[in-house]
């Protein structure tokens, strides 16, 4: 058994070591001056990103060259949580310096062993871009990537190694498990967490505490607390990255709720695409047990709290809150008809919390820093911050945190950096196949909640996906039916049988094959389609439609009219053209496949459009680019 | 394409599993981790194996058929030593994801959720895997070849072949 004194006195030992990552760099380094000698904590990116284009490999060989230099009792080598910076995978900081490395390569580590910890060079090559500007070197903080954000639910990411309870401790980890179980009664528990207002960040935007309530009252042999890391959504990984970089967080957050509700059984329903999470997951809650901050009689109090995992098996319905208690219970994973709120009846009929992973990582902050603290962030009926995943066509591509009430320019173009290749943009995607397309003139909104639904999108899990020129907005909406098609589950007829007429009617469009009254047809179909299904999926899968009916109307009536995409995507509708930049080279005459290509030497050419088979290659070939589709 | 279970060749993962559905049969909701198990060790989930675990678990084989063909990372056909997922997620396919796909299938022969003859390659159209930052991206088995461009796709296969 765990006591107090015992946790105080790890988390003294160990931050004591670690210490030195979390010291405040705001001063330049001066690069013309060698460093001495010093600890030095090299932390390395175990992120799937990062992990994915060998952060691991990079990270093992770190270690072995150190240790062969006889380095190894100043320079310790840290495998860490996302750094969010995807783009520049895979990351390394070095503090105390919070020196930051990016794009770093398996060739580059003899050059950062012997010249940075050896010589105590910086390797200038080798620093993110933003960080090494007219000679001076910015400490990571100070990348404007960082320097906007305000990590809550994050906070441990890229800072601790997730594979080592201590190092979670020495952060004032379970520091308010301990407050609750020895402190507080349930009720209290339940009134913090409400006065805080924290509302779900799964999605829907539920106040947390209050859904806590109404499980504690429900009186019952037993209960679950559920934590929901089915973390669907195309283009959203925020989940993934915490439970990647601080699953403690979570566990810890699970058992205060299992105090609150009265539950002394945990389950944590997982995709089984994240292999590393999982992972770390297992280490983390076997770690737990050992620790004693899970199992029986947590702190000396008669407080018992025990979690195991679940595997998703690929069904994106699941991460609706029945279904995946379906799925807990050994069956398909079909959302129920709620006659009860799943705080009343969920799984195995008992009382039962869901909540999702950022939901959780909120929560034991909450008690370490206080209700005020909390709500001081963000805005009024959304407090504090939401983790955004940033994807598409931007330049950093990655994982941030914000305040509630940022707007959506600040989020593109400041932290994303904006547009790659000076494109325009067009659209942003919140909300995944759930959400909506939002355009330039609303970019100026300051997101919540609240604020994203009047615009006919969704908060969602957080996922973002830019769009720019390029990219049709019909397609677009066409993608998401066909993957909201392939998930439905099946059950009720409004949704599979709806989707699945919408998205004929899509592909007829983009295909020019469409109809003028098609746009009338998929307008009624998505207003019946919301109605009446059964769950959260097919209530919401029209709005993809919808909001791009809504914003870009102009781009469907070119598709149905003018047989015509503005975008330049739909293959069946473009036309392959040569300008008078052609040069006459010849090239793309002789590349074509079917020969549809004729003009002199040294003449401009010219495209049989009625044998072309638009594959592109003369575009591709094109030395001068006087090859355009429009 | 029809594939027989070999029960001689897979005597001991059978052996094997029959202590793993033992352990799990008294745990509430087993199916999916036993499932799930059988799908690791035998690449997918033949009929005898539904069959064995119908009787161990005592569930009606149409329940566990009715399960097994719900979640798409269960397959009821054998997947290829080198299982190749192409990411269709909102930012691989905002960046071209479909020209990679089609560029695979093209070199493979197969469509997405078939398995080439000689059992070599299979090829699945994934969900979002998270790697955004790297679209658009294909894995095979746990190789993930990020940033790519449809003439990268032969080089990539060429590994494996």
């Amino acid at each position: 058994m765990i006591t107090i004194e015992d946790l105080n006195r790890i988390k003294e030992k160990t931050l004591a070591n670690i210490n030195l990552r979390q010291q405040e760099q705001k001063e330049i380094i001066d690069d013309k001056k060698d460093m001495d000698a010093h600890p030095t904590h090299v932390l390395v990116c175990g992120g799937t990103g990062c992990h994915s284009s060998d952060g691991d490999k990079i990270r093992e060989l770190l270690a072995e060259k150190v240790k062969e230099k006889g380095l190894d009792k100043d320079v310790k080598v840290v495998l860490t949580g996302c750094f969010g910076l995807c783009e520049a995978g895979p990351n390394i900081v070095i503090y105390p310096e919070g020196i930051f490395y990016s794009h770093v390569k398996l060739e580059d580590v003899d050059e950062i062993v012997e010249e940075h910890f050896q010589k105590g060079h910086v390797v200038k090559r080798l620093l993110f871009k933003e960080s090494y500007v007219d000679g001076a070197i910015k400490p990571v903080n100070e990348v404007n990537f960082y320097k906007k954000q305000t990590r809550i639910a994050l906070r441990n990411c890229g800072l601790i190694n997730p594979e080592d309870i201590d190092e979670y401790i020495a952060l004032d980890g379970y520091q308010a498990l301990a407050k609750v179980v020895t402190e507080m009664t349930q009720q209290e528990v339940i009134d913090l967490v409400k006065a805080s207002n924290l509302r779900g960040r799964g999605g829907a935007g539920f106040p947390t505490g209050k859904k806590w309530e109404t499980a504690f009252k429900y009186p019952a042999d037993q209960k679950y607390v559920i934590c929901n890391a089915d973390e669907g959504d195309p283009g959203a990984f925020m989940d993934r990255s915490i439970l990647e970089g601080d699953p403690h967080s979570v566990l810890e957050a699970m058992a205060i709720c299992g105090y609150a509700i009265g539950a002394d059984q945990g389950y944590i329903y997982v995709r089984a695409e994240y292999p590393i999470a999982v992972h770390r997951l297992e280490i983390a809650i076997e770690q737990a047990k050992e620790k004693g901050v899970l199992g029986k009689n947590i702190f000396g109090s008669d407080f018992n709290f025990d979690i195991e995992l679940r595997l998703g098996a690929g069904a994106f319905v699941c991460g609706e809150g029945t279904a995946l208690m379906e799925s807990i219970e050994g069956k398909r994973g079909m959302p129920r008809t709620k006659i009860h709120r799943t705080a009343h009846k969920g799984l195995w009929g008992k009382p039962t919390i869901i909540n999702n992973v950022e939901t959780f990582a909120n929560i034991p902050v909450i008690f370490q820093r206080g209700v005020d603290w909390f709500k001081s962030i963000g805005t009024k009926d959304s407090p504090g911050t939401k983790v955004f995943a940033l994807g598409g066509k931007i330049k950093n591509t990655g994982l941030i945190e914000i305040p509630m009430g940022v707007t959506l320019r600040d989020i593109i173009f400041d932290i994303g950096g904006g547009i790659p290749d000076n494109k325009k943009f067009k659209a942003i995607q919140t909300g995944g196949p759930s959400g909506g397309c939002i355009p330039e003139e609303y970019l100026d909104t300051p997101v919540d909640f609240e604020s994203l639904a009047e615009l006919g999108s969704i908060m969602g899990s957080g996922g973002m996906v830019v769009m720019d020129e390029d990219n049709c907005m019909v397609d677009i909406a066409r993608f998401f039916l066909d993957f909201t098609v392939e998930e439905s589950c099946g059950k009720c007829v409004p949704c599979r049988e709806g989707t699945k007429r919408m998205l004929e009617i899509l592909e007829r469009i983009t295909e020019g094959e469409g109809a003028p009254e098609d746009i009338e047809t998929l307008e009624s179909l998505s207003e019946t389609i919301t109605t009446a299904s059964l769950c959260g999926l097919g209530q919401t899968a029209a709005n993809p439609v919808v909001s791009t009916l809504k914003y870009f109307r102009d781009e469907y009536e070119a598709h149905v009219n003018e047989k015509r995409c503005p975008g330049g995507t739909c293959q069946s509708l473009l036309e392959y053209f040569i300008t008078e930049d052609c040069i006459g080279c010849t090239k793309c005459a002789r590349n074509c496949p079917v020969s549809c290509i004729s003009g002199k030497v040294k003449e401009r050419h010219v495209i049989d459009t009625e044998k072309c088979i638009k594959c592109g290659t003369c575009m591709e070939v094109c030395p001068t680019g006087a090859v355009i589709k429009k | 394409m029809e594939f027989t279970f070999d029960w001689e060749e897979n005597k001991e993962k059978v052996k094997d599993f029959k202590i793993f559905m033992r352990e799990n049969k008294g745990k509430k909701g087993a199916l999916m981790a036993v499932l799930h198990e059988a799908q690791d060790k035998f690449g997918y989930l033949p009929k005898e194996i539904q069959e064995l675990i119908s009787k161990e678990l005592r569930i009606p084989l149409s329940e566990i058929y009715g399960v097994a063909t719900f979640y798409s990372q269960f397959s009821l056909v054998p997947k290829g030593e080198y299982k190749i997922g192409v990411c269709l997620g909102t930012a691989c396919y905002v960046k071209g994801a479909q020209d990679i796909l089609d560029k695979v299938e093209e070199e493979l022969g197969i469509t997405v959720g078939q398995t080439t003859p000689d059992r070599k390659f299979s090829l699945s159209a994934t969900r979002c895997l998270g790697a955004c930052g790297l679209a658009p991206v294909l894995v095979v088995n746990e190789d993930v070849y990020g940033r790519l461009k449809a003439e990268d796709v032969e080089e990539i296969l060429n590994k494996y072949r």
